[in-house]
């Protein structure tokens, strides 16, 4: 049948080829998310408050263009977090616990910070990779208990955010060098251990930045060209399959929720180690039981970014720059919640973005004739069985 | 002009560079088992699912009784008198047999259900064709036979008149299978419709009124089965001649190298309850051991704790000397044994990678495709090439090929070429035809007896009988988890090979030991 058809075929095949190249369907699709999240977002704000939403939507949207380093800034955490959570999920497994771990990092790096008298040209590197530390502790447990007695980690990993949190908020009260108690939050950081600055006026933008995305430039080279990568991503593709080829399906389930771990604990130390504007002061910690939004927020990002590092990047970029943008729609009036409300709704539509590229090219295809037919019966198709796939692994779950 | 319950005219249904079908006709007479003749990819599950509203035909048009219908889901096929019996059953496994036939359909009174109403219709049912089921039985409980009859019943509880059976034989033992036949018979002296799904010949010369032929999603041909025979009815089917028996030389049997001792394995469905029950016996290099029985009889499970997949309760496994009881899955396969899973798809292959990714997943990890844990991905396509070239998978890419858009049998081809190619000394084959074609059952056979001439031990878990008594050199039956017989394949009949998987007849332990000294 193949060959027969292999004339055909030849024309097809350099398209075809570009998409597997870039994830084209995926780049598509996450567009097609966020194109749809901000019209509803519009009409959001339209009902809110119909007299300003032109201006309200133009701060959303390009109002992060003026503040280019902030928006790097406040992107570095939820990149990292994104990584740990997407990173995770390459291995089928679903890292809740980013919220804890980010915590568990950002302890250790402050405890490092405050405690630890060291040469003030290495002190923030140490401090930087006591957060990782810290990080991998908190992705070790869920990992250990998910191997060895097939304790679900999405439980695990819930459970440990809170135990973080308060176990983080305990030590920091607890601590009179560390902690301010009538100003519910921890003292300013000493100046040599926050990270560097980029030097770019009115932004606290640092070169975490930089760190994060080479950290995800790396993780992407672990997961295309290593064998640790192929085993992670086969065991996260079919279990079953990987279990048979004999590879070490409890060592490697460990070691992901360790590396996811410490990538959040990154994210944690790169947030509170942050150079600040104001001299003489620095990013603080406050001890008031809530799980750090990062840590959800990173599940956006991965979902977004379709758990490739390297659209975890932009997609990192991307939130963080409409947040910017949300922010400063409060100028006409609005609440910065809003821009939850726009976020939230892309990543909705990302969840069945596939299917709307889908709708979408049949759309096409019904117009301009049979001109892509193969490929989109090709995506219907592919889209279809993911979805059966999801739905078996669900049911396999839920057993 | 003669009356057809159902036509199906020009239908033409197509998929990313195939056309699954092409322009199909079939007509279907009232009163009359049409058999559906086709390779494995030839069309006939696409041609069915549209019929059973499934899919969505390109082109063409559905007739019943003479008038277009448009079938958009399987409630429209069941409104029109359609029924299919899958070839992977659709039950509840926790519902008794009862609660499965009425699931959809249950008779109730405001909402309450009236079991009792249900149950006398299904025993009436039951009694009426001779399906014999218990109406309380658990699915999870029941054989494979009656739990055929059970989707038999679910089709006449909800009054089809149009009965489809996708190779509703694949799963019973002779006697069940002569039993179904007659059931079929039975229905369509009825005046219900039969449309039969299969590749096996000699059940369609059998039972089957007509025939159509299906190949390359192109219609062949309907021919009237009793002018025709077998041989021309493959010659449609594979476009060639194929031949039906394995050939083979004597085998030279040399050392052994796997042998087994008092293995016994856990059930995983009951409680208190082993599987696999104090099974021994060896296979020696240079032969084919067969492992027959029918599905469900603890083959699944001695094959997982023989390759690693499940922990044996008791008992000892040795390969080439070396005891491998508590051996890893990697140290199994370093050892020399190489294992074709009974599911490709959920063990054999990861369908989401590449065709040349799943071609060195037994050897990623090994020097010649990694170095320092980066993998070398100009040697293993190298490799891929190579193994395709040899083994001759076809794919729409070649080594980059999404393994799940490729055919079934190429899929199979993959796998055998994966578990061939590595260093080995035993290869453990688990249902290698099971879902394939003709043309391709006679490529897996001859792969097979080629591994063996080269010298290897092959154990063959089949529940084909033709297949375990053209391939074999020895067949061990095993029945309810025990090794209930050990026989020739030259000297015993399908007959009595029957009769051991059924469990009706049985030799002693000790006379298969004796057996096994000779």
């Amino acid at each position: 049948m193949q060959e027969k058809n292999s004339t055909i075929k030849k024309n097809k095949y350099d398209l075809k080829s570009i998409k597997d190249a870039i994830g084209f369907s995926s780049f598509t699709s996450a567009l097609m998310a966020i194109f749809l999240g901000l019209i509803v977002g519009f009409i959001v704000m339209l009902a809110a408050k119909p007299s300003s939403a032109l201006a309200g939507f133009q701060n959303v949207v390009f109002g992060g263009f003026g503040r280019i380093g902030d928006v790097f800034y406040y992107a570095t955490p939820i990149l990292m977090t994104g990584l740990a959570v997407g990173f995770a999920f390459k291995m089928g497994l679903f890292n809740i616990g980013a919220s804890g771990q980010y915590t568990m990092g950002m302890f250790f790096a402050l405890y490092v910070g405050f405690m630890w008298d060291l040469p003030s040209s290495i002190h923030w590197i140490v401090a930087v990779l006591a957060g990782m530390i810290g990080g991998m502790l908190w992705g070790f447990v869920p990992g250990f208990f998910k191997a060895v007695l097939n304790v679900n980690e999405v439980i695990t990993s819930i459970m440990f955010n809170y135990i973080g949190m308060y176990l983080v908020d305990m030590w920091i009260q607890a601590s009179p060098v560390m902690y301010v108690s009538n100003k519910t939050r921890t003292k300013y950081l000493p100046a040599d251990v926050q990270i560097p600055s980029l030097g770019i006026p009115g932004s606290n933008v640092n070169l975490g930045i930089i760190l994060a995305i080479l950290i995800a430039i790396v993780l992407y080279i672990v997961l295309q060209k290593t064998t640790f990568g192929y085993e992670l991503k086969a065991t996260g593709l079919n279990k079953h399959a990987s279990e048979y080829a004999g590879m070490k399906g409890k060592r490697n389930i460990i070691l992901t929720m360790v590396i996811a771990g410490g990538l959040s604990g990154l994210g944690g130390a790169f947030a509170i180690l942050a150079p600040s504007g104001i001299a003489g002061s620095s990013m603080t910690y406050e001890p008031i039981n809530i799980i750090a939004a990062n840590g959800f927020n990173g599940m956006a990002v991965a979902l977004l970014g379709n758990s490739h590092p390297i659209g975890i990047i932009f997609s990192a970029i991307f939130i963080s720059h409409i947040q910017r943008g949300g922010t400063l729609a409060s100028l006409v009036g609005y609440k910065p919640e809003i821009i939850d409300v726009v976020i939230a709704v892309i990543i909705y539509f990302s969840a069945f973005a596939m299917i709307m590229n889908t709708a979408v090219a049949n759309f096409f295809k019904k117009r301009f004739g049979k001109n892509h037919d193969d490929n989109t019966a090709l995506e219907v198709q592919s889209t279809e069985s993911n979805i059966k796939q999801a739905s078996d692994n669900n049911i396999r779950e839920a057993e | 002009m003669e009356k057809y319950i159902i036509e199906m005219i020009n239908i033409t249904k197509k998929f990313p560079g195939i056309i699954a079908n092409d322009n199909i006709t079939l007509r279907l007479k009232k009163g009359e088992i049409h058999a559906l003749l086709g390779e494995n990819g030839a069309g006939k599950s696409t041609l069915m699912s549209v019929l059973f509203g499934l899919y969505q035909p390109d082109g063409g048009e559905i007739r019943k009784n003479g008038k277009v219908v448009k079938i958009n889901n399987p409630n429209d096929a069941n409104d029109l008198g359609i029924g299919m019996v899958h070839q992977h059953f659709k039950l509840v496994e926790i519902f008794t047999v009862l609660e499965n036939i009425i699931l959809g359909v249950e008779p109730n009174k405001m909402g309450f259900l009236q079991r009792k109403v249900a149950r006398e219709k299904v025993i009436e049912l039951s009694e009426k064709y001779g399906l014999r089921v218990d109406p309380d039985a658990l699915i999870e409980d029941i054989s494979v036979g009656m739990q055929q009859r059970v989707e038999i019943l679910k089709m006449l509880y909800r009054d089809n008149e149009i009965l489809i059976f996708d190779e509703p034989t694949a799963v019973l033992t002779p006697q069940e299978i002569k039993e179904l036949l007659q059931i079929m018979k039975g229905f369509a002296k009825e005046g219900k419709s039969i449309l039969f799904i299969t590749h096996k010949l000699n059940e369609i010369m059998e039972v089957a009124d007509r025939c159509t032929v299906l190949r390359k999603g192109k219609c062949i041909g309907t021919v009237d089965v009793k002018d025709t025979t077998k041989e021309e009815l493959s010659r449609m089917m594979v476009g060639r001649d194929i031949s039906f028996s394995v050939d083979k030389k004597e085998p030279k049997v040399g050392d052994v190298v796997l042998s087994v001792r008092n293995l016994s394995v856990a059930s995983k469905l009951h409680k208190n309850k082993d599987a696999v029950k104090n099974v021994s016996f060896d296979v020696r290099a240079g032969e084919i051991v067969c492992l027959a029985g029918i599905e469900g009889n603890g083959q699944t499970e001695f094959v997982y704790a023989l390759t690693g997949l499940d922990k044996p309760k008791s008992g000892s496994i040795t390969l080439c000397g070396k005891d491998i009881t508590k051996a890893s899955i990697r140290d199994r396969s370093i050892a020399g044994m190489s294992h074709i899973p009974e599911d490709r798809h959920k063990h054999g292959l990861v369908l989401d990678y590449k065709l040349e990714e799943n071609l060195v997943l037994q050897r990623y990890w090994q020097p010649e495709f990694q170095k320092a844990g980066f993998i070398k991905f100009d040697a293993v396509r190298e490799y891929a090439e190579k193994l395709i070239d040899k083994f001759d998978i076809r794919s729409s890419q070649g080594p980059v090929t999404m393994t799940r858009s490729m055919s079934g049998g190429n899929q199979q081809k993959a796998i055998i070429a994966r578990e061939t190619d590595k260093e080995h000394k035993l290869l453990v084959a688990v249902q290698p035809t099971r879902g394939l074609d003709v043309g391709a059952i006679e490529y897996v056979h001859k792969q097979l007896v080629a591994i063996r001439d080269s010298g290897k031990a092959v154990l063959l878990v089949s529940l084909e009988l033709d297949e375990v008594m053209d391939v074999s050199d020895r067949i061990l039956v095993m029945y309810e988890g025990e090794i209930v017989g050990e026989l020739d394949p030259k000297t015993t009949t399908v007959e009595e090979l029957g009769l051991y998987m059924s469990g009706a007849k049985r030799d002693t332990v000790k006379e298969i030991n004796d057996a096994g000294k000779k």
